[in-house]
């Protein structure tokens, strides 16, 4: 069982705002999913090795060049400046 | 129609690729309220018809991805697969949002409704392609598989569906969800309508890093090969109903002369504990990017980081909150050992299950869902039982194989299908053999 204040940190951390009753929620979801998740402590994984990919293909180059000039990627730009996305700003003045 | 006829037909000037779309355009102007399988609709040309799952994009065209955040996105271009097959897309099909469900109904735009009867989920993710497939609302169809999201709903409708090799189609283009797992497969009517739009959209693409080619096969004959049924999927949480057809099925095939082999695979029952660490994991890397600042929807808050809360509380649908926050703890400070790490190794075991049992069989034989088509609504409070529905084909992603649902019995008009997976990269030997299979099973 996850407690609520580790549900509150995840929630942060995940940058997603929740109501407390959402919150409690989740905490009890997630502590029933991460309960039937520890049917992995089950499996003997001494001296066996991760997999973070199935298929084993390494280094695959290309040259680092742009191939066109597409602008249209701007126009999906919630807000923008001339030719740059505006954010709003980060340091206080 | 088939894929082939149409094709056929074209060459011949029986009709033109655009009276023969007109006429599935029309299907969808009858049928799409009811079944709600398509998005948006279009109308463009092309060489043929196809649905397009709407996580694939098609320059200028939306692209919601089943989700609010991209509701009004518009793709800059072209996925590569859309590229190679130059098809006239008909329309965008309806998913769960983020391709993160195996029911259809986690779609921000309501739920895809089963063709065969509609107070029934059509299957997940990959709902409306399965959906409009079935219900001739298109010839053949694009799904993504992350887990089983191509075969669950081509059991769930009564279609084949096919998902390739990891790496074997190029994946510019689709969005991401779970990158290591994630795989472009085919909604078709057959196998050889299948094969048609695979061999189009195969092969190495300079975009997409992890491409590869899949080995060509020589003619295949029955009495040569062997089947091998892992116990621990004939077993419990397997509905019982679905094991009187895959079994009967089974029978069919040994009459026909196919050598069928019991096998152990023992840690195949731990590929649903395994999949929702790793592809939480992956996926809340992937979803950072919708931050209300790039592209997508926004909401306009004082400061940068209300920006991100806010709009991603908007515009987020539960699951996808749920599967971040899991992703975001297996990843985080003191739980990365305990979870993530643990279960690549877990992914590691799961895939020497495979490689042992390849030695001994040609393929790998399973019911593709472990239970029947459910009513809408019926376990939409309970994520973990929606999860298991990924019992079965979640193994085929881990270790990277292809795998093919095809249909084999139904339970009142309800379809069940029966699953083959084979070794990586012996894509057209597994076509070529579920060809013959579905020769026997729809006699």
């Amino acid at each position: 069982m996850i407690n609520l204040e580790q549900v509150k940190h995840i929630a942060q951390l995940s940058r997603i705002d929740f109501s407390e009753k959402e919150l409690k929620k989740l905490q009890k979801e997630l502590s029933l999913i991460l309960d039937y998740i520890d049917k992995l402590n089950q499996v003997d994984i001494k001296e066996i090795e991760p997999t973070s990919h199935s298929v084993l293909i390494k280094n695959v180059f290309r040259k680092d060049k742009s191939k066109k000039n597409d602008s249209s990627l701007l126009n999906l730009v919630p807000e923008k400046k001339e030719r740059f996305v505006k954010v709003k700003s980060v340091f206080k003045k | 129609m088939t894929l082939k006829e149409i094709i056929t037909g074209i060459e011949k000037k029986k009709f033109s690729c655009q009276e023969i779309s007109g006429r599935y355009l029309d299907t969808i102007d009858k049928k799409n309220k009811d079944i709600n399988a398509f998005i948006s609709v279009n109308r463009g040309e092309g060489d043929f018809p196809i649905a397009i799952k709407d996580n694939i994009l098609v320059k200028g065209l939306k692209c919601t991805a089943g989700s609010r955040i991209l509701e009004n996105y518009i793709a800059p271009y072209n996925a590569t697969v859309i590229d190679k097959l130059g098809a006239f897309v008909l329309g965008k099909t309806n998913l769960d949002e983020f391709a993160c469900g195996s029911s259809g109904e986690f779609s921000a735009f309501g739920p895809t409704k089963n063709p065969n009867d509609l107070e029934y989920v059509a299957g997940g993710s990959s709902s409306g392609s399965a959906a409009a497939v079935a219900a001739d609302m298109a010839p053949v169809a694009l799904g993504s598989d992350t887990a089983g999201s191509v075969r669950l709903p081509a059991s769930f409708c009564g279609v084949v569906g096919f998902k390739p090799t990891y790496g074997a189609v190029s994946r510019y283009g689709l969005i991401a969800m779970a990158s290591s797992l994630d795989q472009i497969g085919i909604l078709s009517q057959n196998i050889e309508d299948a094969e048609i739009v695979f061999d189009i959209i195969k092969g190495k693409d300079e975009m997409d890093s992890t491409t590869l080619e899949v080995e060509e096969s020589d003619k295949v004959c029955l009495k040569d090969l062997v089947f091998g049924l892992p116990k621990e999927c004939f077993s419990q949480g397997i509905d019982k109903k679905v094991l009187e057809i895959t079994n009967k099925a089974v029978k069919e095939l040994e009459k026909q002369g196919a050598r069928i082999e019991e096998i152990n695979m023992p840690d195949l029952g731990y590929g649903v504990a395994c999949y929702y660490i790793i592809m939480p994991a992956e996926l809340s890397a992937n979803l950072a990017r919708y931050d209300g600042v790039r592209y997508g929807s926004s909401e306009k808050a004082e400061d940068l980081f209300s920006v991100y809360f806010k709009t991603r509380e908007k515009y987020f649908g539960k699951e996808i909150k749920r599967r971040i926050m899991l992703g975001t703890y297996a990843l985080s400070f003191g739980y990365y050992e305990a979870y993530y790490l643990r279960a690549l190794k877990v992914r590691t075991k799961i895939k020497q299950d495979f490689d042992n049992a390849f030695e001994k069989i040609d393929f790998v034989l399973t019911p593709t869902a472990p239970v029947l088509p459910f009513k809408i609504g019926q376990k939409i409070e309970d994520p973990l039982s929606l999860y298991m529905m990924d019992l079965l084909t979640v193994p085929a992603n881990l270790a990277g194989l292809p795998g093919i649902s095809l249909p084999v019995g139904s339970i009142g008009n309800l379809p069940v299908g029966a699953q083959i997976i084979g070794p990586a990269l012996k894509d057209k030997k597994l076509l070529k053999t579920a060809k013959m299979l579905e020769q026997i099973w729809t006699q």
